[in-house]
């Protein structure tokens, strides 16, 4: 008791509670985040790895798989295997249908660009009170169903639809244009789908603009277009970054809007992924298309986490 | 009449009117901001968002069965999508999955957000906001396949089955969403109040039951109504991972369209729109009124 001074008694008391007190913070944080955590872990990370697993399997005869190695799933994206001789042709079909899709996806993404940018730009410029209303109006549809917004589209899109009977009475055409069934379709479908998430980073970055920049370049006689180009464009790029982004991977791996405008004819990927957990049952094969999908989005991801941290701010 | 084109012909300008000048400068000094055609494409823009929802919902009380041809008004096709079994038995089950996602999406994600929110940094932080952020960032095709297969794979092994597969599907992509109006909410509020309660001996149990809960309450509520709408919204994954008679509302949907258009998915499509518009419209309005 007398040989230790009371001070040192002291600290290691309160060291002691201070471990205490850090240690069952430790434990309440990890018993509160552990529902969530392993909810996801196990029934959102997990199954991943049995697709990882199923990609390398054969196909089941009535879809499932068969416990056999093979690397077939990935053989056949490239090659068509002879049935007879089992010789091995360069066959570019599934290629073409993940070209197609990304370049249906970036053609959505700088459509969204165009029509996005000068949005974000005119809503960021408008006086603060009326700034809310623009960015709910332009966010309510996104919360709107998909499908329902889809639909929307198939319905003013149709050959009896208003587009075409309103060309028609205008007399500007005799017989309805062809759009529904199209790559066309396609196109408006996912630039309608996924405009809101280009229009939000944009406006993030562009709320931040500082408006006496473009009034200095105005004042050194910069034209509207100098100061669009040199001035305002660079300090919206995260913005622009992030809105690319935002709306190709989901535009890439989209299933609705390919399935109703194009008609099940013009598959993308994720028809192609759909297809064979379904009518196809080449279970193998589709884990695989999901896999390399899953490799291009996470590509995406991590190009925009290094160039928006390079850039020091990212999405709003 | 001068006044209203000072400076459009040279013979105003020689006018001795004295205001001429000054509205000039003024207007250049206005237009800074603006670039030409830029709100003109903010008005399309917006056009092209409403324009075809509009037209979807008009043409829900048409009467006829044309969903193009104007006729007459109608509630017809409400009745039609009302006495539909199809359609009741869909909405029931999409209320059901719905409901249970949001009552567990919301909890757990309370909970998550409780542990990270108004701590300091630790361990393994980032690896916890990238796992509960994992469903926004997957594609949702690929979540689908990968549940599907997990869930046949479970089915086989255990021979359970039933549309509790469904709800704990949709509790998983419904978590990130009640998260996030959560956190925010908490990264609002400072720890004054809970350490003033806990001075005046508040137990950790009442101290969370009268003062944290009650204010984080206006997030909780916008957490789980946007789980609500985004499990309600929910296609793809529903179309693949549920079985038989787990026809959700959105899935009738999607078959019928696939079938032939109806102005009754019209009207039952206007039904489900007006009532994700309005929880997210209440979900809005909780948000402004916090700032």
């Amino acid at each position: 008791m007398t040989d230790v001074t009371p001070q040192t008694a002291t600290d290691a008391r309160l060291a002691e509670a201070r471990r205490q007190t850090m240690g069952a913070a430790r434990r309440r944080r990890w018993q509160l985040l552990s529902p969530a955590l392993l909810i996801i872990g196990l029934f959102g990370l997990f199954p991943l790895t049995i697709t990882l697993v199923y990609s390398f399997l054969s196909p089941g005869s009535y879809g499932g798989v068969r416990w056999e190695f093979s690397t077939d799933a990935y053989v056949q994206f490239l090659f068509d295997r002879d049935i007879f001789d089992d010789t091995l042709s360069f066959s570019a079909t599934y290629l073409n249908i993940f070209a197609r899709s990304i370049g249906l996806a970036l053609g959505a993404t700088i459509g969204s660009l165009i029509i996005g940018f000068p949005t974000a730009y005119f809503i960021a410029s408008k006086p603060a009170n009326q700034r809310n209303l623009w960015l709910f109006l332009i966010t309510l549809p996104f919360w709107v169903n998909l499908l329902i917004r889809t639909y929307a589209i198939l319905l003013i899109i149709r050959d009896e639809g208003i587009i075409n009977l309103s060309l028609i009475w205008t007399g500007l055409i005799d017989q309805p244009i062809g759009i529904l069934y199209t790559d066309t379709a396609i196109f408006i479908g996912l630039i309608y789908s996924y405009l809101p998430f280009m229009v939000l980073p944009l406006y993030a970055s562009l709320e931040k603009l500082d408006f006496r920049l473009v009034e200095a370049a105005y004042d050194l006689y910069a034209s509207r277009l100098q100061v669009l180009r040199h001035v305002i464009v660079p300090m919206a790029k995260p913005g622009i970054v992030a809105g690319c982004i935002l709306v190709f991977i989901p535009a890439l791996g989209a299933y609705i809007t390919p399935d109703l405008l194009g008609g099940g004819k013009q598959l993308m990927i994720g028809n192609l992924i759909a297809l064979q957990f379904g009518g196809s049952r080449n279970w193998p094969f589709g884990a695989a298309a999901a896999l390399i999908l899953m490799v291009v989005v996470m590509v995406s991801l991590t190009v925009y986490v290094r160039y928006s941290g390079k850039e020091g701010n990212g999405r709003g | 009449m001068a006044e209203r084109t000072p400076t459009q012909t040279p013979a105003t300008v020689a006018s001795p009117d004295p205001a001429a000048p000054p509205p000039r400068r003024r207007r250049r000094m206005k237009d800074l901001r603006k670039q030409p055609g830029f709100d003109t494409m903010a008005w399309f823009c917006l056009f092209c968002l409403y324009a075809p929802i509009a037209v979807l919902v008009v043409f829900s009380f048409n009467d006829n069965r044309s969903v193009v041809r104007w006729t007459e008004f109608s509630l017809r096709w409400y009745r039609a999508a009302f006495e539909n079994d199809g359609i009741r038995h869909a909405t029931w089950i999409s209320l059901q999955v719905a409901f249970v996602a949001m009552v567990f999406a919301t909890t757990f994600a309370t909970m998550a957000a409780l542990a990270t929110t108004r701590v300091r940094a630790f361990k393994g932080q980032t690896l916890t906001y990238a796992v509960i952020n994992q469903p926004l960032m997957v594609p949702e095709i690929v979540t689908a396949v990968s549940t599907l297969a997990f869930f046949v794979l479970i089915k086989q092994v255990t021979g359970l089955n039933g549309i509790g597969f469904l709800m704990l599907a949709h509790t998983v992509f419904c978590i990130p969403f009640a998260y996030m109006p959560i956190r925010a909410r908490l990264e609002d509020m400072n720890l004054t109040l809970e350490q003033a309660a806990a001075d005046l001996y508040g137990t950790p149990f009442q101290v969370f039951r009268t003062v944290t809960l009650p204010l984080m309450a206006p997030g909780i509520v916008a957490g789980a109504m946007l789980a609500f709408v985004v499990s309600l919204d929910d296609v793809i994954i529903t179309l693949l991972v549920g079985g038989p008679g787990e026809t959700t509302l959105p899935v009738y949907i999607f078959g019928q369209i696939r079938r032939g258009i109806t102005p009754e998915i019209n009207a039952v499509s206007t039904v489900l729109l007006g009532l994700s518009a309005l929880l997210v419209s209440i979900f809005f309005l909780i948000g402004n009124k916090r700032k």
